[in-house]
């Protein structure tokens, strides 16, 4: 393990450190030969859009270059001429395997500047959709994991729940993948019977195909010996990388915003911040597989004591009113094209909020100057951050290993290019 | 969790220490954030980060702004820092004019500032001295200017029906 020796190093001295691992590697070549490869930037075991070209020593990985930027669209100069609530679809965009936390995480960050004070049963719903959409994310992470170890069952057999999860969001949203879901101050509608039945039965069976899941992996003798040691950062780099979410926890750093910085009611439910000790492959594994028990166990909670009220804050200004109220009422209609063509009054400021996106602390730095859309918008992008340690996690492992480096981070294309 | 610290306090410390290279301090929505000469950005971030009372040592996120109408200041770097053990948050802000917008790279600092400052170069041209690689990073190498200034506009400029004037800017 590379990692563990680095702990005391300052930042700077890594390039250096890869020169040392490679002469000292270069010693014991197989054939003495070191050719270049290219991983991606199309290939299928990269599940996006990545290039990498490594040095390799045989199957040993000596140094890794990496390219991104291919699926860049310019985001946050795209939200410098949108309106507000025109933003929540490019947030859709980024990590596009759990799109609901980033449309809520702006939501709450446009709140957060106007003011709003959003109704208890909002933020419980929020949160169930929220939980919803991080196992959902992790169920593919973990699960393709298993495919690049050459398991393939519990891939197949898991993404039938996860497709349970996007009938739910259908149900709220009527969409699927770029969900769009719910709007600042609240929701479109409540939940619908619909969505309360296949909740119910989701809550019922998730927990039994997730066990199977468990079982065919977690003690697998083949898995373990794949995932264990492969990859890994210590606590020390891997704070001074800026990781966060699972990646972080499972390096042993119990950071999560949820519980530091809790927002949209987080305070009000009982859970546990699963952490890891080796930050290797297996570790990134467990940590997410414990992260889906603990999200059911926040659904549960946040279902059972879902309060009576609104679905919507009371903020005219900024929630759309309902279609027979704007033909109907002169001042729906007025609020109505106030939002439509933006003009409704925003308060200058900066804010900065953040949400446990499914890959970490997923931040919105937002400045307002008053006009209709941000003067400026940044995404502080979980993936994006992380994935910078990258090279130095591969160097001398394996080929196969970092591919199983590449797919345990979790590494998001939408996220990462934004 | 409860914050160790607050924003007085941490304020009071930062002032103790370096006096004059705080220009302004304000908290809004509760986030302590200061403006800083450009000259003592990275021995303020070293030092927070050193420093055992406050232990800054997270860096959440580092970007730019562009404010066009700012004469001699230009253009802004903003760094997000956290400290996870005591859960306190700071902003900290600091001007550059356009002619010259060169800052010392935290890269040295906080090993994850590297692919934030590349991005910051690519689209605002802030150039961070010390830098390792300071490259384009999402744009394509050979793009000779940096998109997300304020003279690029998104859409044609010709078009009247979409007039900022229309829209309450």
């Amino acid at each position: 393990m590379i990692a563990s020796s680095e702990d005391n190093l300052p930042g700077m001295k890594i390039e250096k450190l890869h020169d040392e691992i490679y002469v000292g590697r270069s010693n014991d070549t197989i054939d003495g030969d070191i050719s270049t490869l290219n991983l991606g930037p199309t290939h299928p075991a990269t599940h996006g859009i990545f290039q990498n070209v490594l040095k390799v020593d045989g199957e040993k990985i000596l140094s890794s270059e990496q390219t991104v930027g291919y699926i860049h669209r310019a985001f946050e100069k795209l939200a410098e001429r949108r309106p507000f609530n025109q933003i929540t679809p490019i947030t859709d965009r980024l990590n596009y395997c759990s799109s609901p936390i980033n449309n809520m995480g702006w939501h709450m960050t446009v709140e957060k500047l106007i003011g709003a004070q959003v109704p208890k049963r909002v933020d419980y719903m929020r949160v169930i959709i929220m939980e919803l959409a991080r196992i959902a994310d992790h169920l593919v992470c973990n699960s393709v994991i298993g495919v690049d170890t050459g398991a393939l069952t519990g891939f197949t057999y898991v993404f039938q729940q996860r497709e349970k999860i996007y009938e739910l969001y259908e149900e709220v949203c009527g969409a699927r993948l770029t969900t769009n879901i719910g709007r600042i101050g609240g929701f479109e509608r409540d939940f619908s019977p619909a969505f309360h039945q296949k909740l119910n039965d989701f809550l019922k069976e998730f927990p039994k195909v997730f066990n199977e899941f468990d079982a065919l992996l977690s003690r697998n003798r083949i898995f373990m010996d794949r995932t264990i040691g492969a990859g890994p950062i210590s606590a020390q780099r891997a704070l001074d990388y800026s990781f966060a979410g699972p990646n972080l926890r499972a390096a042993g750093v119990d950071y999560d915003v949820r519980v530091m910085n809790p927002y949209s009611s987080y305070e009000d439910f009982d859970f546990i911040v699963p952490v890891g000790t080796q930050g290797d492959t297996y570790d990134r594994f467990q940590v997410r597989q414990e992260e889906i028990r603990q999200s059911l166990r926040i659904i549960e909670q946040a279902y059972k004591n879902l309060p009576e009220g609104d679905y919507k804050a009371d903020i005219p200004e900024f929630y759309l009113p309902p279609k027979e109220a704007v033909y109907n009422n002169m001042e729906a209609l007025i609020y109505h094209f106030k939002i439509v063509m933006g003009e409704t009054p925003i308060p200058v400021g900066e804010v900065y909020h953040s949400v446990e996106g499914g890959n970490g602390e997923l931040g919105y730095y937002l400045i307002s100057d008053g006009g209709r859309s941000p003067y400026r918008l940044q995404f502080r992008r979980p993936c994006f951050i992380y994935y910078q340690a990258y090279p130095e996690m591969i160097t001398g492992q394996c080929i196969s290993d970092a591919v199983l480096t590449l797919s345990s981070l979790n590494v998001i294309a939408g996220e990462l290019d934004a | 969790m409860q914050s160790n610290l607050n924003n007085d306090m941490v304020l009071e410390l930062l002032q103790k220490q370096f006096g004059e290279a705080i220009i302004t301090a304000d908290t809004p929505y509760d986030l302590l954030t200061i403006e800083v000469l450009p000259s003592s950005c990275y021995d303020i971030i070293a030092w927070i980060k050193d420093e055992p009372t406050l232990a800054i040592a997270y860096l959440t996120n580092l970007g730019g702004v562009h404010y066009p109408q700012n004469e001699g200041r230009e253009l802004a770097v903003v760094y997000h820092l956290h400290s996870l053990t005591n859960n306190f948050r700071i902003r900290i802000k600091t001007f550059l004019s356009i002619e010259n917008p060169s800052i010392a790279s935290i890269v040295a600092i906080h090993n994850g500032a590297n692919w934030m400052e590349r991005e910051t170069f690519d689209f605002y041209g802030i150039q961070f001295e010390g830098h390792p690689n300071l490259a384009r990073i999402l744009n394509e190498d050979s793009m000779d200017y940096f998109p997300m200034r304020k003279e690029y506009h998104l859409e044609d400029e010709t078009r009247e029906d979409k007039d900022d004037r229309f829209f309450g800017r």
